[in-house]
């Protein structure tokens, strides 16, 4: 099961990269497998506030539905249409076509993007994955 | 892998909407060891399930099958079973692997006093099916013993799957031609894999509990636990056909039964067909004319109608009133349009 080491994941199984001062959030590979086929995915609307831990959306699976979670604080920038005819690529390339939404996020005193303290490394989130069973 | 009913069980091996269509267009294979085995043996063992199952087991003739029910004293479903007569005195009730200690607790206070043993033989089948239109093709080679071509559905026969010992059957929940391989666990790994390897080039696939339930939905069939359950009785259901009033002697819930028979169900299962992607899931409201009158008891995408479906109770009369019917999906008034089951019925 592939978790890129570049990317910064949070323990309800998003994986955030970010560029700038923008965030792009997807949900990872274990947690495609896990749900099964996506069939549905509800994704915020441009523009909309959202706010780390706080659900912003839900992934609509055969057998489940679960809510999608902001990894980070700030303004929805762009949402990845391609999903609403074409939620299976959710599945195929979580990390690529499968991403959802983009984050505005605010920058720091110097710059830089603030993020989540705990946003969680590649190495640590794979520890999760492996405790979960 | 899920946990079932105490099992282990594959919720899907890859995608279940794959798994789904293999077995709509070629074929699948699913591990149901689960699933419950009782036998019933003895001189009086088809009397004896005359009274205790809705069914009339005893006029089944040997290398048959028949659907049928458990029911309690007041005419709910305790399970619905299928029972093999395997032989002029013993009979194989499958259960639901969930129902299996209580079916099995029934069965055999029903059958006290008869000349019948009861016996909880789960633990010594396994069972391993192939449906789908490819399934026969694949199957029929692989067996010794017994003619495949010429066996109806719902009919069973002794014979050899790979060299072991089988009792192979023409049935199945998926709405598709198919069989159910029945054989000792310890030759379980070897029919699997004799099956897979004779099946790759036909498109044969393992296929999980998810496949399982949306072929089954699509098909009109019931889940005990969703559409069946202790409060309803099989008229509820749709599923009347399966209560022989016409079989000599007295049954455990005939006569709550035949009051309901009389009476006509206050509330019948339906078919919705659902505009958009969200899915109706178990126990969502469904509105006619914007009021409550149902629920869903199953609800999936169906791949074959590219379209969410559902099976819902709704009161009786609910649908003719109020002809606008919608599910709540979790907040969001979701229209629904009333369908005959099943949703899918195979053309061959």
């Amino acid at each position: 099961m592939s978790i890129p080491a570049e990317l910064r994941y949070t323990p309800e199984h998003e994986w955030v990269s970010v560029e700038g001062t923008v965030a792009s959030v997807g949900i990872t590979e274990y947690a495609a497998q896990q749900l099964g086929d996506v069939v549905y995915v509800s994704l915020p609307a441009l523009g909309t506030a959202v706010t780390a831990g706080e659900p912003c959306g839900e992934v609509e699976s055969v057998k489940s539905v679960s809510d999608l979670y902001s990894p980070v604080d700030g303004e929805v920038a762009e949402i990845n249409t391609e999903l609403e005819d074409d939620p299976s690529l959710v599945n195929a390339e979580p990390y690529t076509s499968g991403w959802m939404f983009r984050v505005q996020v605010a920058a720091d005193g110097n710059g830089d993007p603030a993020l989540p303290a705990d946003l969680l490394s590649a190495a640590e989130y794979e520890e999760l994955t492996k405790s979960a069973g | 892998m899920t946990s079932f009913a105490g099992w282990q069980m594959p919720l899907r091996y890859a995608s279940e909407t794959a798994e789904h269509q293999a077995v709509r267009h070629a074929a699948g294979l699913f591990d149901l060891s689960h699933m419950g085995e009782i036998r019933v043996t003895g001189p009086e063992a088809g009397a004896a399930l005359d009274y205790a199952l809705t069914g009339h087991l005893s006029a089944v003739r040997p290398g048959r099958a028949r659907y049928t029910m458990i029911c309690a004293p007041d005419g709910g479903v305790l399970d619905d079973l299928v029972v093999y007569r395997l032989g002029e005195q013993e009979f194989l009730v499958i259960a639901n692997a969930a129902n299996t200690p209580a079916v099995y607790g029934e069965l055999r206070s029903r059958a006290a006093g008869r000349d019948a043993v009861v016996t909880d033989a789960t633990l010594d089948y396994a069972l391993v099916a192939i449906q789908g239109p490819a399934a026969a093709g694949i199957l029929s080679p692989l067996v010794a013993g017994t003619d495949l071509g010429a066996m109806k559905y719902y009919a069973g026969a002794f014979g050899e799957v790979a060299g072991r010992q089988a009792w192979v059957a023409r049935t199945g929940y998926t709405g598709e031609d198919g069989f159910e391989v029945y054989s000792w666990p310890e030759d379980a790994e070897a029919i699997w894999d004799a099956l897979t390897s004779a099946g790759a080039t036909a498109g044969l696939v393992p296929a999980g509990l998810a496949a399982r339930d949306t072929l089954r939905l699509e098909a009109g069939m019931p889940l005990y636990g969703n559409e069946l359950g202790p409060d309803v009785t099989p008229f509820e259901a749709g599923l009347g056909r399966v209560v022989k009033f016409d079989k000599p002697g007295d049954f455990v819930g005939r006569a709550a039964l035949a009051a309901r028979a009389a009476s006509g169900p206050a509330k019948q299962l339906a078919g919705l067909v659902i505009s958009g992607r969200r899915i109706p899931r178990h126990g969502y409201p469904v509105l006619a004319g914007g009021k409550h009158r149902g629920i869903v008891t199953s609800g999936a995408p169906s791949p074959t109608l590219g379209q969410p479906i559902a099976m819902a109770y709704l009161e009786a009369g609910a649908a003719e009133d109020q002809p606008d019917l919608a599910v709540d999906i979790r907040g969001q008034v979701v229209p629904a349009q009333l369908t005959d089951l099943p949703f899918y019925r195979r053309s061959n």
